[in-house]
């Protein structure tokens, strides 16, 4: 059989390369040498370190408690990979398959896992996001430069934006004793990500640890001083702060624009995939030798009608990668599709946030465990009769639970006793999201795509 | 070093690591955990330990040695 003739030479002796050198692209690496792959394995990344974990980035780094440059990912296993680092993929030829560099050299290869991630969304105003004092938090060198920042001990931190990422910019500020001003066009921080019910609960801790919290308004001008520091920002209901950190804290931006006239279907909501992570063009038919993960990738979702999910979180990225390289070396009918329900975490002002399934697709919340009061409780999400998502606060070992009722569609509200049910565990009530059509922070799970709620959310920066 | 990372969509607070190997990990309220990602080769038997005792097996260490193909200078 030729098909299987093809496949024992690309284990043999294929080209593998893969573009993005973070998590997603080193895990799918090491599956790839786990199943065997003999072959010769490239990795691309725009920068020059080996690969990181972010999310200590916005926790003990800004915390003071470990160094930003001494987060890389534990090697699970040797990978004998040719590292190009520091260099980012400028070009696509689909037809050559061959990725090309911003160096002009040219990597050619047989098969190609595209991981290159998301960027931080930049303040749209270019003058004012290059003042001293204006920075935002994605990369390793984000990270180094906030935290040496704080170390000098600011007068006032401004976050603009109160999502996951800017909350805990927040928090880690109030920690260190430093005055922090959180400003949050939405009505809540975590409104877009959680709904308005619990976005209540998290802008009371945030409040209660001394947070100066501006909901409603957007930040109009960053204003610097004759040596160029940033010193004020003027927001729209005509109040100044006075702040001389400001951390820009908006959303990402995906890595697709190097994609840009290849013929692969890769746009600013990312790179459309189908199930088991292989790369649709720009037709709509699906590749057969490029394949997307983490959180670049826009996946449909079995579990939630196929829509295209994009999903910026860090278990997702470990969960596409090894699904994308399992298939590169298998039959098309040995092949997996990507189930992973969806779940992130988020640790601030104290108290662990977990959440699994999609909350942000759900339109009534029920508390089936503690109480919005007391800041520790279970909210299950549910969408059209059916457990969609779970929130906990300081309540994660239940989590799995809720996860196995989004697994199994299990109707909502749930229809069993919980132990320590409260009075706001009675009856379930609306979530409380926002109006999909006004802007809100960037949310870390984008849908897209034809679906029964068809729920946008996009960012529209303020001018 | 050590390289260290925590699945914490895993990790359940259950708090074994805080208690075998304090000087990485630390609770960080009730339930939410700190680590300090990069560990001194004198605690790699600590670390070991907290990872062999983490119920949810959360805790993912180098295992390879001396990565042959980490980048000159990075680490």
């Amino acid at each position: 059989m030729l098909g299987e003739g093809a496949l024992a030479q690309l284990k043999r002796e294929g080209r593998i390369v893969v573009v993005g050198a973070s998590l997603a692209g080193l895990r799918a690496a090491e599956t790839l040498r786990a199943k065997g792959f003999a072959g010769s394995l490239t990795m691309i990344g725009d920068e020059p370190c080996e690969p990181y974990d972010r999310p200590p980035l916005s926790k003990g780094v800004l915390l003071g408690r470990a160094r930003a440059d001494r987060t890389a990912l534990p090697r699970l296993r040797s990978v004998d990979a040719t590292w190009r680092l520091g260099v980012p993929a400028s070009g696509l030829d689909m037809a050559a398959r061959r990725v090309r560099l911003a160096d002009g050299d040219e990597v050619p290869y047989d098969r190609l896992l595209i991981a290159t991630g998301v960027r931080a969304r930049p303040w749209p105003r270019e003058e004012e996001a290059e003042l001293d004092g204006v920075f935002v938090l994605r990369t390793r060198d984000d990270g180094a430069a906030l935290a040496r920042r704080l170390d000098e001990g600011p007068e006032r931190v401004l976050v603009i934006g109160g999502g996951f990422a800017g909350s805990e910019v927040a928090s880690a500020c109030r920690e260190r004793g430093l005055p922090v001003t959180v400003a949050e066009r939405g009505a809540a921080p975590l409104v877009g990500a959680l709904g308005g019910v619990v976005a209540t609960v998290a802008a009371g801790l945030q409040r209660e640890h001394g947070v100066d919290l501006r909901c409603g308004v957007t930040v109009t001008a960053l204003e610097g001083d004759a040596s160029g520091r940033v010193r004020a920002a003027h927001l729209s209901d005509g109040s100044t702060v006075e702040t001389d950190v400001v951390v820009v804290s908006l959303g990402a931006l995906r890595n697709t624009e190097w994609l840009n006239g290849s013929g692969l279907g890769a746009g600013p909501r990312g790179i459309a995939c189908d199930a088991g992570c292989r790369a649709f063009d720009i037709r709509g038919i699906v590749t057969d030798d490029i394949y997307a993960a983490g959180d670049v990738a826009r996946c449909p979702h079995p579990l939630f009608g196929y829509q295209f999910l994009s999903l910026e979180h860090w278990g997702n990225a470990v969960a596409q990668a090894g699904i994308a390289a399992h298939n590169m070396l298998s039959e098309s009918t040995d092949r997996l599709p990507h189930m992973d329900v969806p779940s992130f975490w988020s640790s601030q002002f104290g108290v662990n946030i977990k959440s699994v399934g999609v909350p942000s697709l759900g339109t009534e919340i029920f508390i089936s465990q503690g109480s919005l009061d007391s800041r520790r409780f279970i909210g299950v999400y549910g969408y059209q009769g059916r457990v969609i998502g779970a929130v906990s606060f300081d309540h994660g070992r239940w989590l799995p639970f809720y996860k196995e009722l989004i697994e199994s569609t299990a109707p909502f509200p749930p229809q069993f006793p919980t132990v320590d049910r409260h009075a706001d565990g009675q009856r379930p009530m609306d979530a409380d999201f926002p109006d999909p059509s006004v802007p809100s922070h960037g949310p870390t799970v984008t849908l897209s795509g034809y679906s029964p709620a068809d729920r946008r959310m996009t960012f529209t920066p303020a001018h | 070093m050590v390289s260290i990372a925590v699945d914490l969509n895993r990790c359940q607070g259950y708090a074994q690591c805080a208690f075998l190997a304090p000087e990485i990990f630390t609770m960080h309220g009730d339930e939410a955990l700190l680590y300090d990602p990069d560990a001194d080769d004198a605690q790699r038997e600590k670390l070991a330990q907290a990872a062999a005792a983490c119920p949810v097996q959360a805790i993912l260490v180098d295992a390879v040695d001396e990565p042959a193909e980490a980048v000159p200078g990075a680490r």
